[in-house]
Formats: C-alpha cells, sequence, structure tokens
C-alpha cells in the first residue's frame, strides 16, 4: 500500500527547501558587487530584483513551514531535487531581465545548464552582455559544481543529521572528512585555492596574449570556474577560440582536468600522498579511456583529412576530446565544424568520451571513472572464473584510496547507473530524431545535456522547440543529480496522487 | 586595341593558372556561410563584414581582431597598421566598429593551429562605434521598491506572530 504524503512531510521539505533558497538569494550579492564595481547599475537591479523575489520565497518557506525535526532520507533527496529546480528558476530570473534571453525558458534553459555545469547556451548577443550578468552565468556553475546544498552545507546550516542526506542527494556519495559540513567547507577551500591560482594563470596569460588587464583577469575568473567545475560557458559566443592562444589551451586543458578528479584525491594530494593519483583506479581508467577515445577520434580525423599537419590534428582533436571527456564543453571549433570537418568514427569517439565522464565526487557528469572501472574489474573476475579450475577463489580487487575488494553489490550498483545513464542518453536522442535530427547528431546533443558536457554540434540554438528545450533542462537535472533523487520526487509525488 | 585586348586575356590567364586557388568572392559572406562552406571557400580571398569586438590583441607585427556578423564571431589576423584603424569594439558599454575585411579564409589554419581564420588584406571602416548610454530602466526600480516593501510587511507579520 502507498502511502500518501503527510502535511508534516511538506513542512519539513518546505522548510529546508526555504532555507536552501535563502542561501542561493545571498549568493546573488557578489554580482551586485560586480556590478557596483563596474558602473553596471540596470545589471545590478536585476539581480536586487532577484534577491528580493529569492529572498521573499525563502522567508514565507522557512517561516510557514518552521519545524525543528530532522530530514529522513526521502525528504532530504526531496529537498535536493526541488532545490535545483528552484535555483534554476530563480537564477534564471536576473538573466530574463538583462534582454539577452528571448523567452523566460530560454533563460531557464541557460540557468539549468549553468547550475548542472553543462555549458550548452541559448543565449544571444553574449559579446555584448554585461560584465554583472556574465560573472553570474560562470558563478552558477561554480556554485553548481560544488553543487547547491553544499553551499548551505557549508556557509549555512548548522551539522545535523539530516545533512548527509542531502549531500548524498546530490551525487555526492563520498565523505572526504568523518563530517560532512567539513567535507563541504573542504570543497570550497580546494576550490578556492585553485580559484586564485587559476585566475592569475590564465590572467598573466591573457595579458601576454594582448587583452586589457582588467578584462583579462575578469576572463580568468570566469573561465576558470567554467573550466574547474567542468561547465563550459565562457564570456564571448566564440567559447575558447577568442583567445587564439595555445597557452590558454594548455592551461584550460590542466584546469579541466583537475575539475574532473575526486576531491578525495584532491585532499591526499594535499596532504602529500602523491603515489595515490597513479594507484587510484579512477585516474587510470581516465587516462585509459582518454587513449582509447583519443585514438578513436585521431583515427578518425586522419581519414576525413580536416587537418593540414599531425599537430593540428592533434590540437583541435585533443582538446574536444578532454573537454568531452571531462564534461567541460569548451570548444576550439565551431559547433558546425563537428559535422563539415569531423566523420562519424571521430563524432563516435567523442560522444563515447561525453557518456564516461570524470570522476565520483568531482565536479563532473555523466557515468564516471569509478563505475567504468568496477564495471571492468568484474568482467574481468568473471572472466577468471572461466579461466581458473572450479575450485579457485577468485578474488578481485581495486585501489580507491585505500585497498577495496570488489563486491556484487558495487557492481550491481555501478551497471544500474550505467544503464540509467545510456537509457537517458538514448531517450534524449530520440526526441531529438523526432523533431528531425540525424542518428548521429541527436545523439551527440543529448548525450552533450544528460552527461553534462555542453559540447554542441549546432542542434542547441534559440530557434530549436520548446519541447527540446524542456528534454534536455530535465536531461541536464537528472544527469547531475545521478537520478536518485529525480526518482524519489516522482515516487513522491505518485504517493500524492495514488496513496491513501 | 585589338592587341591591348590579347595582352589581357593573356595575363588574366596566366595568373589564373599561376593561382588557380586564389578566386576573389567580392561580395561580403555570412560568418554562416564561411563555417557552413568553409571547404569551399579554403585559401581563397573573401570579403567579411562586421562588427569589431572584445580586445584588439598585439601579437608582435600583428593583431587578432574578432569581428560579429551576428551569427558569429570570426578572428581576423591582420597587420597592426590595420588593427590601428579600429578605435570602438563592441562590448556591454560600446558598439564597435563595423569593418569589411578582405583576406585569406582558412578552414583550418596551418599557422595557427588549425583555427578557422581570416589572414586580412585589406580593411574598410564602414560604420564609427560609439559607447552606449547607460540608462536605468524605471520599472526595474519600480519593481525593486514594490519588493522591498513586500519583504518589510512579511519581516513585520512575522514579529507579530512572534508575539
Amino acid at each position: 500500500m502507498i502511502l500518501k504524503p503527510r502535511l508534516e512531510d511538506l513542512k519539513i521539505i518546505g522548510f529546508y527547501l526555504g532555507k536552501i533558497i535563502l542561501g542561493l538569494a545571498f549568493t546573488m550579492a557578489i554580482p551586485i558587487l560586480t556590478g557596483l564595481c563596474f558602473k553596471e547599475p540596470d545589471p545590478a537591479f536585476d539581480f536586487l530584483i532577484s534577491i528580493e523575489i529569492s529572498v521573499f520565497l525563502g522567508l514565507l518557506l522557512v517561516k510557514t513551514c518552521h519545524t525543528d525535526k530532522d530530514l529522513n532520507w526521502m525528504q532530504g533527496m526531496i529537498v535536493v531535487s526541488l532545490s535545483w529546480v528552484v535555483a534554476m528558476f530563480l537564477g534564471a530570473i536576473p538573466l530574463y531581465l538583462s534582454g539577452h534571453w528571448k523567452t523566460f525558458l530560454d533563460a531557464c534553459f541557460d540557468a539549468m545548464s549553468g547550475f548542472a555545469t553543462t555549458g550548452l547556451a541559448l543565449v544571444q548577443d553574449l559579446d555584448h552582455l554585461s560584465y554583472t550578468h556574465n560573472l553570474w552565468r560562470h558563478l552558477i556553475m561554480f556554485l553548481g559544481g560544488q553543487g547547491i546544498v553544499v553551499i548551505a552545507l557549508s556557509f549555512f546550516m548548522r551539522g545535523f543529521s539530516g545533512a548527509f542526506k542531502m549531500y548524498v542527494g546530490e551525487a555526492r556519495d563520498e565523505k572526504i572528512l568523518p563530517n560532512v559540513v567539513h567535507t563541504s567547507r573542504f570543497i570550497w577551500l580546494v576550490s578556492f585555492v585553485y580559484l586564485v591560482l587559476g585566475t592569475i594563470a590564465l590572467g598573466i596569460t591573457g595579458i601576454f596574449n594582448g587583452m586589457k588587464p582588467l578584462n583579462s583577469f575578469f576572463h580568468g575568473v570566469c573561465i576558470f570556474m567554467a573550466a574547474f567545475d567542468t561547465g563550459g560557458f565562457s564570456p564571448q559566443s566564440q567559447s575558447i577560440l577568442y583567445y587564439h592562444s595555445l597557452v590558454y589551451e594548455v592551461i584550460t586543458i590542466i584546469i579541466m582536468v583537475l575539475g574532473a578528479l575526486n576531491f578525495k584525491l584532491h585532499y591526499h594530494l594535499w596532504m602529500g600522498n602523491r603515489k595515490e593519483i597513479f594507484k587510484n583506479i579512477e585516474t587510470s581508467t581516465l587516462f585509459i579511456t582518454i587513449i582509447i577515445t583519443f585514438s578513436i577520434v585521431a583515427v578518425g580525423l586522419a581519414q576525413m583529412g580536416s587537418y593540414p599537419s599531425a599537430v593540428t590534428l592533434f590540437r583541435k582533436g585533443f582538446y574536444q576530446l578532454v573537454s568531452g571527456h571531462t564534461g567541460t564543453g569548451f570548444q576550439s571549433i565551431y559547433p558546425q565544424q563537428f559535422l563539415a570537418d569531423w566523420n562519424h568514427l571521430a563524432l563516435m569517439g567523442v560522444i563515447l568520451a561525453m557518456a564516461l565522464g570524470g570522476a565520483v565526487c568531482s565536479t563532473t557528469g555523466a557515468i564516471k571513472m569509478l563505475r567504468i572501472g568496477v564495471i571492468f574489474k568484474a568482467f574481468k573476475e568473471d572472466l577468471k572464473r572461466i579461466i581458473m579450475p572450479e575450485r579457485a577463489m577468485v578474488i578481485e580487487r581495486f585501489h580507491h584510496v585505500k585497498e577495496v575488494f570488489l563486491e556484487d553489490k558495487m557492481v550491481r550498483s555501478a551497471l544500474i547507473i550505467t544503464l540509467a545513464y545510456i537509457i537517458l542518453y538514448g531517450l534524449g536522442a530520440l526526441v531529438g530524431m523526432f523533431y528531425g535530427h540525424p542518428f548521429l547528431n541527436a545523439l551527440f546533443e543529448s548525450t552533450s545535456a544528460a552527461a553534462n558536457v555542453g559540447l554542441s554540434c549546432g542542434i542547441t540554438n534559440i530557434a530549436m522547440p520548446a519541447a527540446l528545450k524542456v528534454t534536455y533542462i530535465i536531461q541536464m537535472w537528472t544527469g547531475r543529480l545521478e537520478f536518485m533523487s529525480v526518482f524519489t520526487i516522482l515516487g513522491f509525488l505518485i504517493a500524492a496522487i495514488k496513496g491513501k | 586595341m585589338k592587341n591591348n585586348s590579347k595582352t589581357f586575356l593573356i595575363i588574366l590567364l596566366l595568373m589564373l593558372a599561376v593561382y588557380p586557388k586564389a578566386a576573389v568572392f567580392c561580395q561580403s559572406l555570412s560568418s554562416s556561410e564561411l563555417i557552413g562552406k568553409a571547404k569551399e571557400y579554403d585559401a581563397k580571398l573573401v570579403t567579411y563584414t562586421g562588427e569589431a569586438i572584445g580586445d584588439i590583441m598585439l601579437r608582435g607585427e600583428f593583431a587578432w581582431v574578432n569581428i560579429n556578423d551576428g551569427d558569429n564571431a570570426l578572428g581576423v589576423w591582420m597587420n597592426v597598421s590595420l588593427a590601428k584603424e579600429i578605435n570602438f569594439t563592441g562590448s556591454y558599454k560600446t558598439r564597435g566598429d563595423r569593418v569589411e575585411v578582405t583576406g585569406i579564409f582558412h578552414r583550418a589554419c596551418p599557422e595557427h593551429g588549425g583555427d578557422l581564420d581570416i589572414h586580412a588584406q585589406s580593411l574598410r571602416k564602414l560604420g564609427v562605434g560609439r559607447t552606449v548610454n547607460q540608462r536605468l530602466n524605471l520599472d526595474k526600480k519600480n519593481l525593486s521598491i514594490f519588493l522591498f516593501g513586500a519583504l518589510i510587511l512579511i519581516w513585520i507579520l512575522t514579529l507579530f506572530r512572534r508575539k
């Protein structure tokens, strides 16, 4: 028998949702300060209005649903999935008010794309967008990459047992430190340290490239946030092509890879345990899959004769590949060039890389390296069982911070999530094909949305049907939260309708 | 007269024989055409018109200028002397100079790491850019005041409720 949710459930969900909204509202003060610094009063007002709406909504929920009770698993999951939807709507308000987004749906698309660190964009006339709005576009990637709930846990909530439930609901099942609030704060510490270093590196490179110092450092901050959080937005419409710089490309590759690594691995590296990077199953799997997928891309590009030399083939092919594999979505080619200059084999290489993603507990989306590694180990174990004598004990283990013995439970979980992602990629491709796009193009864009990558072959544009925009929004949301909290909210809705 | 036209014809044929690829597309091409039919226009002399945007990035005796025609922005590699003719580049606070560049288009430039670009030979300014006046939208101002009032009201109501 399905039980109808009680009023108490709704109150608890509303209370914690309200707190997260208040946390989100606080972050909107940053673009207001930017607007004041750059003397952009009109954009600053867009954010003032958005803050007021957010605080109004947050206060309303906190005051009307006030409770001292803690969250249970179901409530925690629902708070997380609803937080992301509400963040999309609230984050879209200042974007829409700027007049650079044709409809509110387009603004919602970009807001979800930002929070989910995807990078697909429907903004118009980006090259004339204010510093204030541009910073917000990149800031939401930084916030979403760390996790909206992680922000609330780090700065706005005291430790409580429900915190872990929300933390897990946001697709982070690994605690770095014993306390989940300390873990969240560590994630922010890592991000801030890299933010400073990355911005300095990109800012100085920009100046050497001929950019004005202020613009160069502003671009540095934005590009860092988009690269480290594997987001893929950029301050100019040409993405990384704008800079015409090999050094810029190399630095962004380093930042993208750092963003694709597990925060737990960062912790061990910071603690001086450098051997972990070579032993860890995720880094070794990432290394192997990059080599395999790049080989596919390189063969495809060589077949096409798209680039005049091996060096240019490597530069273009490797950049798009790493950008896709880490889930970033920076492009050093135009979207249309994917279809004109890349053959099906090369496109399949990128699609495969996008579908695999980076490490768990990182800012990337997609299936992720730990699951790929676990599935590979399970295959190896089964193969050994066939080859070895029946009485032989076959035990498979792998290194992920510590030595872990492979268990059926782990393999089952990895396979279920992998299957769910494959279905999500396929469903999006079906919708794309319904709107007349060829299979490979539709699969490319769908995988990019669901795996939170942001590479585009040109399907994503303001003229695409509203239903396709909504499909990609759902894919970005589901892909970022790794299904569980989204499934929980669906179950909750069914219980509300059918429950007794 | 007859001799002159014969000489002209011979010179023209010789030019085409020596450099068959350098056909000139006098009519300005759009960025979508250049990107979409990049193979067709590769290594050919093209004319492209748009607004200079962002930074003019000086690199020794040359400079990168990104020019946006409304659909896409293309990178144009030009001599510093040509770049100096541009006074305004597009941003939030400015409309950039509208320029027409003529140069060799590259689908995958061997000199610049395979970038799709244009190596400009000449530049003509079609329109001068300007600073955009910043005006505060009064509707936004009024809305923010109204919302601020609503927030104060909620705060007062919660105070009463507490009592």
